[in-house]
């Protein structure tokens, strides 16, 4: 038996297949995977990510502190509620995580990392903060409700009252708020808009059923899992790792290099790789024959060597497999993929193969 | 659950086998096994003509999650795989026991009788003994 969330009764209530994910019991699907997945590309979805770790940073210094810990740049942050996505590196370069910063106050910031991180992050920052004098506190008393399709604003803020509604509605994309006693922040995992709401846990399980009465669909992990893929976004463990740089992860949009002044941690192990380029590269995948890309499978790049496939699955929205690949940095655009023996046909793309409900690959 | 079908034969890895009037053998996969797996996306079956060993890994059924092996629970000789389902593999999860066959096979001789095939009722043991 894994921890468990605020939700993990209801979930059982309501017919969810329960699995491990990085220690937690967490859903997978409440019924069908691929409905829950059309849902959030159609209408609306909430998931229960309150596994998600929640770090609250306080202190004089919390931004000099985080200008070093960080791989991008929260000089970006200036008006409190803004947010921004960084890796977290080791001195090697190496990826120990990502997550999104929140800027509240110039003392006060908050991180929200994976799961099946949690303890290694927290021991991480915990030891770089003494330096500058910053408090680290990890939110256990919250829970976390992703509510996210075309429709999922207008119905997550029906749950709030009015004043508070027109506030969080206002939010620009990446953006938060504070509310009485809900944080809620315009991001999400799916490529679609949305609301991650941060609350006490005693509210969670009313907050859900009231989404639900709103006919926002429960949808468990495995939803999770295929929105983000078809938007592009990576997953921490299968697309990237402290094996692995920022560079050769496609997130390499996220490392600011400038201004040059900012020692961050991996900085130096970086710089290097910036101005001589990766040896390889994290690209998309769209299986041209039948069947179905999965991690882990090789990939063979003619003139250029093998690679390896890092996420695969069936995309609901294209109806065919798609998949991020780590490949030589000279792969173009057609590859070939072991299926079981079989070399399979697979096209060169880049990510995301869809947003906002609509496919951006043919 | 639906209840399972009286007529056909079970294994203990949730392959059921049917045999038709002119004694070749269908072969599927069991409902409880597709609710398992969860939606279908692609399926693959053996080709006519092929031959194959008890326990031999015979089709792939890949549900959004997962790829899975589905192996033969008698030797024999293939006749013909559902080529249907490489259209609509979501036939295997609505309806396990007909549409959703996978292949069907001419049996090696005795190996019908060397077969360790299970009644309806010996199934639903293994499934309530597995909480399903």
């Amino acid at each position: 038996m894994g921890r468990q969330t605020p939700l993990f009764r209801l979930h059982q209530e309501l017919g969810a297949r329960l699995v491990d994910f990085g220690g937690w019991d967490m859903p997978v699907q409440y019924g069908s995977q691929i409905g829950e997945h059309h849902a959030v590309r159609r209408a609306a979805g909430v998931f229960d990510v309150s596994h998600m770790c929640v770090i609250d940073l306080e202190g004089a210094r919390v931004r000099a502190f985080l200008e070093r810990l960080l791989a991008n740049d929260v000089g970006r942050l200036r008006s409190p509620g803004g947010a921004l996505y960084s890796c977290l590196l080791n001195e090697s370069g190496g990826i120990l995580d990502d997550l999104i910063v929140y800027y509240l106050d110039e003392e006060f910031f908050r991180l929200v990392v994976n799961a099946g991180t949690r303890d290694k992050d927290l021991a991480w920052i915990r030891t770089q903060a003494r330096a500058f004098d910053v408090e680290v506190q990890e939110r256990t008393d919250l829970a976390m409700l992703a509510v996210q399709g075309p429709e999922a604003r207008a119905k997550a803020a029906q749950l709030l009252s009015p004043a508070e509604a027109t506030t969080a509605l206002a939010l620009e994309v990446f953006n938060a708020c504070e509310l009485r006693h809900w944080f809620v922040a315009r991001t999400g995992y799916t490529g679609e808009d949305g609301f991650e709401i941060l609350m006490p846990a005693a509210d969670a399980v009313a907050a859900w059923r009231s989404l639900n009465s709103l006919g926002v669909a429960s949808c468990g992990l495995g939803a999770r899992d295929t929105l983000r893929l078809e938007a592009g976004m990576n997953l921490y463990g299968n697309d990237m790792d402290e094996s692995t740089q920022p560079f050769e992860s496609a997130l390499g949009w996220t490392v600011a290099l400038k201004p040059a002044a900012r020692d961050f941690i991996g900085r130096r192990a970086l710089e290097p790789l910036a101005a001589s380029g990766s040896q390889r590269k994290l690209v998309g995948l769209i299986l041209e024959d039948r069947g179905v890309l999965r991690s882990h499978q090789k990939v063979i790049a003619a003139g250029s060597g093998e690679g390896e496939i890092t996420s695969g699955t069936f995309s609901p929205t294209l109806e065919r497999s798609i998949a991020f690949a780590r490949v030589p940095a000279g792969t173009t655009d057609a590859v070939q993929v072991d299926i079981r023996g079989k070399l399979l046909r697979a096209r060169v793309v880049k990510p995301p193969f869809v947003r906002f409900g609509r496919p951006l690959i043919t | 659950m639906s209840k399972l079908p009286e007529d056909l034969k079970y294994t203990k890895s949730h392959e059921w086998v049917r045999t038709l009037a002119d004694g070749t053998l269908e072969i599927g996969i069991t409902d409880h096994a597709q609710h398992a797996l969860g939606d279908l996306v692609f399926v693959e079956v053996p080709d006519a003509g092929r031959s194959v060993q008890a326990g031999e890994a015979c089709a792939v059924v890949e549900s959004v999650k997962a790829a899975s092996d589905v192996y033969a629970p008698i030797a024999g000789e293939v006749t013909a795989g559902n080529v249907r389902l490489s259209q609509e593999p979501e036939a295997v999860n609505t309806d396990a026991y007909g549409a959703g066959w996978l292949w069907r096979l001419k049996p090696a001789p005795g190996a019908l009788a060397a077969a360790a095939l299970m009644s309806a009722a010996d199934y639903q043991q293994v499934l309530d003994a597995e909480g399903g």
